[in-house]
C-alpha cells in the first residue's frame, strides 16, 4: 500500500509542478479558470497529441500568450476559439464542430458500434440450436436408450 | 459465397489503413487558402528603418518564404531557393522568423541570398497571422496577394515541379 500511496503523491505533486509552469498573472480567478480551459482545449501544432497547456514547444508558448493577451483584452471565449481557427483551421480545437466533414469523425465510431452489433447479432442467429430431424432423432434414441421426439 | 462478406470488408480494411499509413499526420491544411495574405507593417530584415508592408507585395504572384536562420531544415530547401531566385528568375520574398538581425545576416551571407526583400519579424506576429507552425513554410500569393498555395516543410524540386511551377505560371497568365 505504502508505495502505491508515495506514487500518487509524486503524481499528484507533478500536477502541481505543472500548473505552475503558468507564467501568467490573472486579474481574476475567473479569467484564469477560462485562462486554463481554453489552453487545455486548444490543440498544439508541434506536438500534435498535447494540448496548449502540456506543450512546451515554441509555438505552444507564443499560442498561450497570445491566448492570454486576448483575455486581458476583453475578448471573449469564442472570439480567441475563432481567432485561432481563423490561422489554424479546426485542426486548434480538441473537439471539432459537429459540421461537413467532421460528421463522419464525430459519428463513424457509432457506425462502427451498429456493425459490430450486426455482426454480433448474426453470429449469434448462426450459432442457434438446430433440431434434429427425424432420421437423427432415431438415431439419438437407438443410441441413448430415451425416445425424443421431433418436434 | 459465403466468404464474400468477409472479403469485401477485409478489402476495405487494407485500403483505408494503407491509405492512412500514407498520409502526413504533421500536414494540416491552411484555413488561408484563397484567403487574402494578412495585413502587417514590419521593417525589412536589411534596414531597420525601412518599413514594409502587405502593399509592397502586391502587383505579381511571387513565394514567400518562412525562414530563420535557427531553422536546420531551411538550410535543406536553401539551396533551390537560391537556384530558382537566380537561374529561374524568380522573385521570393524572405520572411524571416523569430530571428535576430545579426544572426539572420550572417546566415545569409554564408547560404546565399535568395529573397528580394526580406521582412524581419521578431515575434512572429506575422508568422501567426499566417498560421506558421513548422519552419520552413513557403506560400504562393497571386498578384492580389491571396494565398493560393502553401507548403510546410523545406521545398523540394519535386514540389516545386509539380505544384508551384505550374501554379505560377497560370497565376502569370492569369494576371492582367
Amino acid at each position: 500500500m505504502k508505495p502505491l500511496l508515495r506514487a500518487m503523491v509524486l503524481w499528484l505533486a507533478v500536477g502541481v509542478a505543472q500548473a505552475a509552469d503558468t507564467p501568467f498573472e490573472f486579474q481574476d480567478a475567473e479569467t484564469e479558470r477560462r485562462y486554463q480551459k481554453l489552453a487545455a482545449e486548444l490543440r498544439c501544432l508541434v506536438c500534435q497529441n498535447q494540448s496548449l497547456a502540456d506543450s512546451h514547444a515554441d509555438l505552444a508558448q507564443d499560442l498561450r500568450d497570445e491566448v492570454y493577451r486576448m483575455l486581458n483584452d476583453g475578448k471573449t471565449d469564442e472570439e480567441i476559439v475563432g481567432f485561432l481557427v481563423e490561422r489554424y483551421g479546426d485542426f486548434v480545437l480538441y473537439r471539432p464542430p459537429v459540421a461537413g466533414i467532421t460528421y463522419l469523425l464525430w459519428f463513424g465510431p457509432l457506425l462502427l458500434l451498429a456493425g459490430a452489433g450486426v455482426v454480433w447479432w448474426r453470429i449469434g442467429r448462426a450459432k442457434a440450436p438446430v433440431q434434429p430431424d427425424a432420421d437423427e432423432a432415431a438415431a439419438i434414441a437407438a443410441l441413448t436408450g430415451h425416445r425424443n421426439d421431433p418436434p | 459465397m459465403r466468404f464474400i462478406v468477409p472479403l469485401a470488408i477485409f478489402i476495405v480494411l487494407v485500403v483505408v489503413l494503407a491509405v492512412g499509413l500514407k498520409l502526413d499526420p504533421r500536414y494540416v491544411p491552411s484555413p488561408l487558402i484563397d484567403k487574402p495574405a494578412p495585413e502587417f507593417s514590419l521593417t525589412r530584415l536589411a534596414d531597420p528603418t525601412a518599413p514594409i508592408a502587405r502593399a509592397d507585395l502586391l502587383g505579381r504572384p511571387l513565394l514567400l518564404n518562412v525562414w530563420a536562420s535557427w531553422c536546420s531544415a531551411c538550410r535543406v530547401e536553401h539551396p533551390l531557393l537560391v537556384d530558382l531566385a537566380q537561374r529561374e528568375g524568380i522573385e521570393i520574398i524572405g520572411l524571416n522568423y523569430k530571428d535576430t538581425r545579426p544572426d539572420a545576416a550572417a546566415w545569409l551571407k554564408t547560404h546565399g541570398d535568395p529573397y528580394r526583400d526580406s521582412i524581419f519579424d521578431p515575434d512572429g506576429k506575422l508568422g501567426l497571422d499566417l498560421g506558421v507552425y513548422g519552419v520552413p513554410e513557403t506560400f504562393v500569393l497571386d498578384a492580389q496577394g491571396v494565398i493560393r498555395y502553401k507548403q510546410v516543410g523545406p521545398l523540394t524540386p519535386d514540389i516545386w515541379r509539380d505544384e508551384i511551377k505550374p501554379l505560377l505560371a497560370q497565376l502569370k497568365t492569369d494576371a492582367p
